[in-house]
């Protein structure tokens, strides 16, 4: 049986960066079950636009979950209360009729609102600049088993790579921390032969950007880990700082 | 070496390395009470060594540095996590189920520093201090200052709370600090939380131990 829910929505209104924001409610009728997150605001903004108010802005590309563009607060939870998805995989199955939903933007300092529910994380596309790719020339084309890889390396750093840069970690984080982000992105070199070549100068660079741009200080509260959509593992965070203390204890 | 004061995993470095030093004291402290249990002599023989000697003195210092730069550092992050979290809050709040310690390592450590106010003044002062300052009331006989201290319920349940704050920081500062030193993994991480919490229990029971001993006999 479809279900069909009639709820109430509190959504963060922000005309611009510098502009005091507010919560706006508005009250939605007859959204089925079905209806991912990210549609049920598609309709309120319909719904708006015919009222002829302004609709609420919020980010996202993909729609499928790969490409960390969705974001928002949902309900005291980073991408909504349901585990290991993004906001965009998220339907309204998971809400009763009824229901109050409370929607905010990610908030942290390093973050600033653009508007409405839209942040700008431009910030993380600055700490990859600093170090996360690889630059050294690999020649031809290897065979495949040229390089053996152990399997649990691998398995790794295909688990830290799945991270898609969605920012929820600081988002739930009290210390606007990005350390899991940053330790994916690490870990996902680190663990391969290719990325070990420039494994200390990168660590190094991307630590110093992420330090610059005033993300906070990791204090291992978990948050992150249990608010990841692809559950991207604190264990990256161990390793990020395993990488870094030996790369400048041996400077 | 100035990464270790303006990088952030520099900071937490030093964080974990004093805390553990503090922990290792803790042990030691620990093993000295625990001597209180079984001789009164004993323990008074201990007081003697670590009175007013030079050796005591050091310790003393190294200990208090090692407390201050703890206390300090801490201070400083939860300022900096602050402002890197911004002044906005969710208005939702948040709801993820992180451990409660963890998210309030810095109240709790303000607790124990309390509690280390009120230690300091009913023991330090009155025996190593008074015996630097050659005060003729210093007290040798460590076991009449603890015996008669812990004949009073008021002190005791002020100790036990004081104690219970310390077991909360201990869960999760333990484990923390080795995976800030990059020691950790899938396999590691419940290992290492089972030691913090075996390490916060027994620093709690035994150092519960010797008031409630002393409670419950006089
Ligand atoms: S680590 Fe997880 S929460 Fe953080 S940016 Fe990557 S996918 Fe998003
Ligand atoms: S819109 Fe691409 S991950 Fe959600």
């Amino acid at each position: 049986m479809e279900k069909i829910i009639n709820i109430t929505l509190k959504v963060w209104r922000q005309k611009g960066p510098k502009v005091k924001g507010d919560f706006e409610t508005h009250r939605l009728e007859g959204i089925s079950g079905d209806t991912s997150f990210l549609e049920m605001l598609d309709i309120l903004n319909e719904q708006l636009i015919h009222e002829g108010k302004e609709p609420i802005v919020f980010d996202n590309d993909c729609r499928e979950g790969i490409c960390g563009m969705c974001s928002l607060y949902i309900n005291g939870h980073p991408h909504g209360p349901d585990d290991l998805i993004t906001t965009c995989q998220l339907h309204m199955r998971h809400f009763n009729d009824g229901d109050t939903i409370t929607v905010e933007p990610w908030r942290s300092a390093a973050f600033p609102i653009v508007r409405d529910l839209m942040v700008d994380r431009y910030a993380f596309d600055k700490i990859i600049q600093a170090g996360g790719y690889t630059s050294v020339n690999t020649g031809g084309v290897p065979d495949a088993n040229a390089i053996p890889i152990p399997k649990v390396d691998a398995d790794e750093a295909m688990d830290s790579a799945s991270c898609i840069g969605c920012g929820a970690c600081v988002a739930a984080c009290k210390n606007g921390s990005a350390m899991l982000f940053v330790s994916a992105k690490v870990s996902q070199l680190a663990l391969l032969p290719q990325g070990r070549i420039e494994a200390k100068a990168r660590v190094k660079a991307m630590i110093a950007k992420m330090d610059e741009l005033g993300f906070g200080n990791c204090t291992n509260t978990r948050a992150c880990e249990l608010e990841c959509p692809k559950g991207v593992s604190i264990s990256n965070i161990a390793r990020l700082n395993r990488e870094f203390l030996t790369a400048k204890f041996n400077d | 070496m100035y990464w270790l004061f303006n990088s952030s995993i520099g900071r937490k470095f030093i964080m974990s390395i004093s805390g553990i030093f503090l922990v290792l004291f803790l042990l030691f402290h620990l093993s000295m009470n625990l001597t209180l249990l079984f001789s009164t002599d004993a323990y008074d023989l201990i007081c003697e060594f670590l009175g007013a000697n030079w050796y005591a003195i050091v310790g003393t210092l190294v200990l208090a540095g090692g407390v201050i730069i703890h206390i300090g550092y801490g201070t400083w992050l939860t300022l900096l996590n602050k402002k890197a979290r911004g002044a906005e809050r969710y208005a939702s709040s948040n709801k993820t189920k992180t451990e409660w310690a963890a998210k309030n390592m810095w109240v709790l450590g303000f607790i124990i520093f309390l509690g280390l106010v009120i230690h300091f003044w009913n023991f330090w002062f009155n025996m190593q201090f008074a015996e630097l300052i050659h005060s003729p009331n210093a007290v040798t006989q460590g076991s009449e200052l603890v015996i008669a201290l812990f004949s009073q319920p008021l002190f005791v349940v002020i100790y036990l709370v004081w104690l219970v704050a310390l077991w909360f920081h201990l869960t999760h500062g333990v484990w923390s600090a080795f995976q800030t030193l990059g020691w950790n993994g899938k396999l590691w991480f419940s290992r290492l939380q089972v030691i913090a919490n075996i390490v916060a229990t027994v620093v709690m029971i035994g150092f519960a131990a010797v008031p409630l001993f002393f409670l419950i006999t006089k």
